[in-house]
């Protein structure tokens, strides 16, 4: 310890001599005699923010510095220069390595990132803050001040103060831990709320009079983060809301009006999420300039490839089991069987992966800890503009009209020549290739998967149960009701209990209203 | 009327009936076939006890291996395992093709039935487990100190076997009363017992709901402190089990054709007219539910000695909707159908699954479709339509 504090007496001496460019006497010091006097040079170098210094350290990292007698040399691409002086110079035979233990690799590489905390580079400050995060010291404050001083960026800049305020709130002395707590109080950041609550475990903190103040700074944080939480709920909430209302709008019409439960759903689902794939699969080989267009030609694809396989489900199998729920509900589960088998069959049994297009990935900062993925926004956007399509199909066009009259009066709409069986093919591709767009969406947040549609079946079922049948209006209230629900009680009591309480939740509420939210009213309820 | 198209005709006919035969041919079924003791059905039942009880156990123990008339230990497992599922079908039969009311949760009661028993199990391993604790390994792995207190009476073996009918009857009670009490039906009580069973599902997941986790019980030693895996042991459970099932065939018979029976084929067939003669269905719905939840459970613990492993996939819904499929198969509304179904269901799986792996679920749900299109009386009512074509 005694030539350490020495060597810090020596090396400050030095320093005041030469502040601006690594003296002879520096590097004599960061690179020759104990590992401990070494590691004090370096800091004090690292300290002075010196711009010679990087390609040092660098150096020394790289294993390129050799010494001979009280000369150091770095040897680059064959070349010795005189560390001090940057001259080319012979390099002497007797010269011998510096050899580096792990513990002076870190000290080095902690001297590295503190300096380049200095960088004209913006993306390497922000490595840098990044790095100096975990350990810290009070050591690196001058350095960190110096920065903070004369960082630009608002966004690094506050990130300084954090590490900043990091570094004090940890130091030895009270009053200064004091400042730190309170000036902390202002704080926007989430980061920040971590680092006081970190203070404030048992063995942190002891002084009462910080740890009051501590605790006052968190509930300041907490009441200014509190809205951003509240925001971030009800946008996760909105976000499942619109993935279940997407599910279930395919299912409100092909049980919801037509009253066939479809169990294959979901995989009606899984099959425009593998569309999808095969789309961008198409897309990478033979148009990888745009790819990042793949979804707008997957959208319509997905839709094709699960309306027909719908149709031809309606054709060949749920045709012949009109009025008969519980055998439509074996029957179509089986076809969900085989529909699973048979992607296991051709793609594998394992997930594929479906990339989302550059302008999907990302997403805007609302509030300091408020992020909304642009994929997410995307979903809900969509979800909203086939809600519309389908309202507006079902309200106004010759279809729509068929589908209602066919629903509500069967053989009165078969003696205005309706053709009751084509309706029903087509409705029901319909409502099947609506399931296909939600698996075009789910590719976009999940994994895709031939177990993809089994993990939203009981969901898209609770939600159309209760919206209430033949309702659109109940589904959609239904689904963001669900979604918001299951968000809400996800953050108090964790997922899987938040599920099964909104599951619990869905079996009370049908005991009170069996025909769901919004009951059909008139003779039609009775059916 | 008759402007209507046929097919719009026949199909809006189909619409308004029922899924099940009308009321009429059911009652002409019941005068057809009244219920005897005598004669086949006695013989029947002996035969099938005397299989049981006398000739596989000897089969199994005393033919020596290599004989060709030995039964191996893997075919005495095969069929203890199916015949507990044939109990389950049973159930469903019960609940399905006599009441009318399709469940998709029963493999709920069935789990909790078999958990019932495995916790027994998990005790009876005592210090013998990998941790050498009191406590079962699980726990231990946990850092659990104590039991929970669900697993109060798991060490008496009298308990546990109150446990495995009062838990999915209670269960059963409690979930039916408010279901069949809100006048919840047809589709719509399907799905929420698929909910419930997805729900409990996903508890028994939870590793702090102390039901082992994803893992459940396993590894059991010994039952009543015999060692369970012993030859002896596995054919007595095997025999226990058969006489189970032959026990329940008799009671179904007995039930179905008494009043209470009768009460709940009208209810299948038209339920708003036996409520306006004056019956309360939902005492009658909600007795069957119980004991078909009672007997589903009872399968359950039968199966998880025997078996060696109870785990919450055993409530998954794709599992529940499975004991659907092999009644349905078999052939609904009649008593050996189920276990007709049970059987050649779990047959062909477990043939398929070593034979051709990746074309099971092909099989099965090429199974679903074929039985709901052509045959929705099932092998049973195809074998009847052919002695009835032969007598004709």
């Amino acid at each position: 310890m005694h030539l350490r504090a020495l060597t810090v007496v020596l090396v400050t001496w030095l320093l005041a001599a030469n502040a601006h460019a690594l003296t002879a006497e520096q590097v004599r010091a960061m690179a020759i005699g104990e590992n401990d006097a070494r590691a004090a040079a370096i800091g004090l170098v690292a300290a002075s923010g010196d711009d010679k210094a990087p390609a040092f350290f660098q150096a020394l990292l790289d294993d390129a510095v050799k010494t001979a007698g009280d000369k150091v040399f770095v040897v680059r691409d064959g070349k010795a220069l005189d560390a001090a002086s940057g001259a080319v110079v012979m390099l002497p035979d007797n010269a011998e390595d510096v050899v580096n233990s792990n513990r002076m690799r870190r000290e080095i590489e902690g001297a590295l990132a503190s300096l380049k905390l200095l960088s004209t580079d913006a993306n390497q400050r922000a490595a840098a803050i990044k790095e100096l995060h975990d350990g810290v010291d009070e050591s690196k404050l001058p350095l960190i001040e110096k920065a903070y001083a004369i960082e630009s960026d608002a966004k690094l800049k506050s990130e300084l103060g954090l590490l900043r305020a990091g570094v004090l709130i940890s130091s030895a002395d009270k009053t200064k831990r004091l400042e730190a707590a309170k000036s902390l109080a202002d704080s926007h950041e989430p980061a920040t709320k971590t680092l006081l609550l970190d203070r404030l475990k048992p063995d942190a903190e002891t002084e009462p009079e910080v740890r009051a103040q501590l605790e006052l700074s968190v509930s300041a944080i907490q009441s200014r983060l509190a809205w951003g939480e509240r925001l971030g709920v009800v946008f996760t909430g909105a976000s499942l809301g619109s993935i279940l209302l997407l599910v279930a709008l395919g299912l409100a019409i092909t049980y919801g009006l037509m009253g066939v439960i479809n169990m294959a759903h979901g995989e009606l689902m899984m099959i425009g999420a593998y569309a999808t794939y095969v789309v961008q699969n198409i897309f990478k080989a033979h148009l990888p300039g745009l790819f990042d267009y793949y979804i707008v030609a997957a959208i319509p694809a997905a839709f094709l490839a699960s309306a027909l396989v719908g149709a031809a489900m309606e054709r060949s199998v749920i045709r012949f089991l009109y009025g008969r729920p519980l055998e439509t509900l074996l029957a179509t589960w089986g076809i969900s069987l085989v529909l699973m088998q048979g992607v296991r069959s051709i793609f594998g049994a394992q997930n594929v992966q479906v990339e989302n297009p550059r302008w999907l990935s990302g997403g805007v900062q609302a509030m300091s800890n408020l992020t909304l993925p642009f994929n997410r926004i995307a979903i809900i956007v969509f979800a909203v503009l086939v809600l519309a399509s389908l309202a507006f199909m079902v309200a106004r066009t010759r279809l729509g009209l068929f589908v209602r009259g066919v629903t509500q009066n069967r053989p009165m709409a078969a003696c205005m020549g309706v053709n009751t069986a084509k309706v029903d093919t087509y409705a029901f591709a319909l409502g099947s290739g609506i399931a296909g767009l939600a698996g075009c969406a789910l590719s976009q947040v999940g994994n895709v998967g031939p177990d993809l549609g089994q993990g939203y079946i009981v969901d898209s079922f609770m939600v159309v149960v209760l919206g209430g049948v033949g309702q659109l209006a109940g589904t959609v209230y239904a689904a963001l009701g669900l979604g918001i629900l299951n968000k809400l009680l996800e953050g108090w009591t964790g997922a899987v209990l938040a599920k099964i309480m909104v599951l619990v939740f869905i079996v009370v509420f049908i005991q009170k209203r069996p025909q769901g939210l919004f009951a059909m009213k008139g003779r039609s309820a009775e059916a | 009327m008759s402007a209507l198209p046929e097919t719009t005709l026949s199909r809006e006919r189909e619409r308004e009936q029922p899924a099940n035969p009308p009321m009429a041919s059911s009652l002409a079924r019941w005068r057809e076939r009244p219920f005897d003791t005598s004669g086949g059905v006695r013989v029947i039942a002996l035969s099938a006890l005397l299989l049981i009880a006398v000739i596989a156990p000897i089969l199994n123990l005393a033919v020596p291996q290599g004989s060709a008339l030995h039964l191996s230990d893997y075919a005495v497992a095969l069929i203890a395992k199916i015949m507990c599922y044939a109990i389950c079908a049973l159930a469903m039969d019960l609940i399905w093709g006599y009441t009318g009311i399709l469940s998709l949760g029963h493999g709920v009661f069935f789990a909790l039935g078999g958990y019932a028993m495995g916790m027994y199990l998990m005790r009876q391993i005592g210090r013998d487990g990998n941790y050498q604790s009191d406590l079962p390994d699980f726990m231990v792995f946990l850092d659990w100190k104590a039991l929970p207190w669900h697993w109060a009476f798991s060490d008496s073996f009298v308990a546990t076997l109150a446990l495995i009918v009062l838990v999915p009857g209670l269960l059963a009670f409690v979930f039916g009363f408010f279901a069949f009490r809100s006048r919840i039906k047809g589709v719509y009580f399907s799905i929420i017992t698929q909910a419930m069973t997805f729900a409990t599902m996903l508890l028994f997941f939870r590793n702090e709901t102390g039901f082992g986790g994803n893992n459940g019980f396993t590894d059991f030693k010994r039952i009543l402190g015999i060692a369970i895996a012993r030859p002896s042991t596995r054919m007595l459970l095997f025999v226990i089990t058969g006489c189970t099932l032959l026990g329940f065939f008799l009671f179904a018979r007995w039930l179905v054709a008494s009043k209470f029976g009768r009460v709940l084929q009208a209810i299948r067939d038209a339920e708003s007219r036996v409520m306006f003669t004056g019956y309360d269905p939902l005492r009658y719905k909600l007795t069957i539910w119980v004991i078909s939840a009672v007997m589903c459970g009872i399968a359950g613990a039968l199966y998880v000695p025997q078996v060696g492993i109870i785990n919450p996939s055993e409530m998954s819904p794709a599992a529940s909707i499975e004991i659907a499929i092999w009644t349905a198969v078999g052939g609904r509304a009649s008593l050996i159908g189920p276990i007709v179904g049970a059987f050649f269901v779990n047959g062909a799986k477990s043939w398929f699954t070593q034979a051709f792996p990746e074309f099971w679920l092909y099989f099965l749900g090429a199974l679903f479709i074929a039985v709901t299109l052509f045959l929705p009386q099932g092998i049973i009512g195809l074998v009847k339509r052919r002695k009835k074509e032969e007598r004709a």
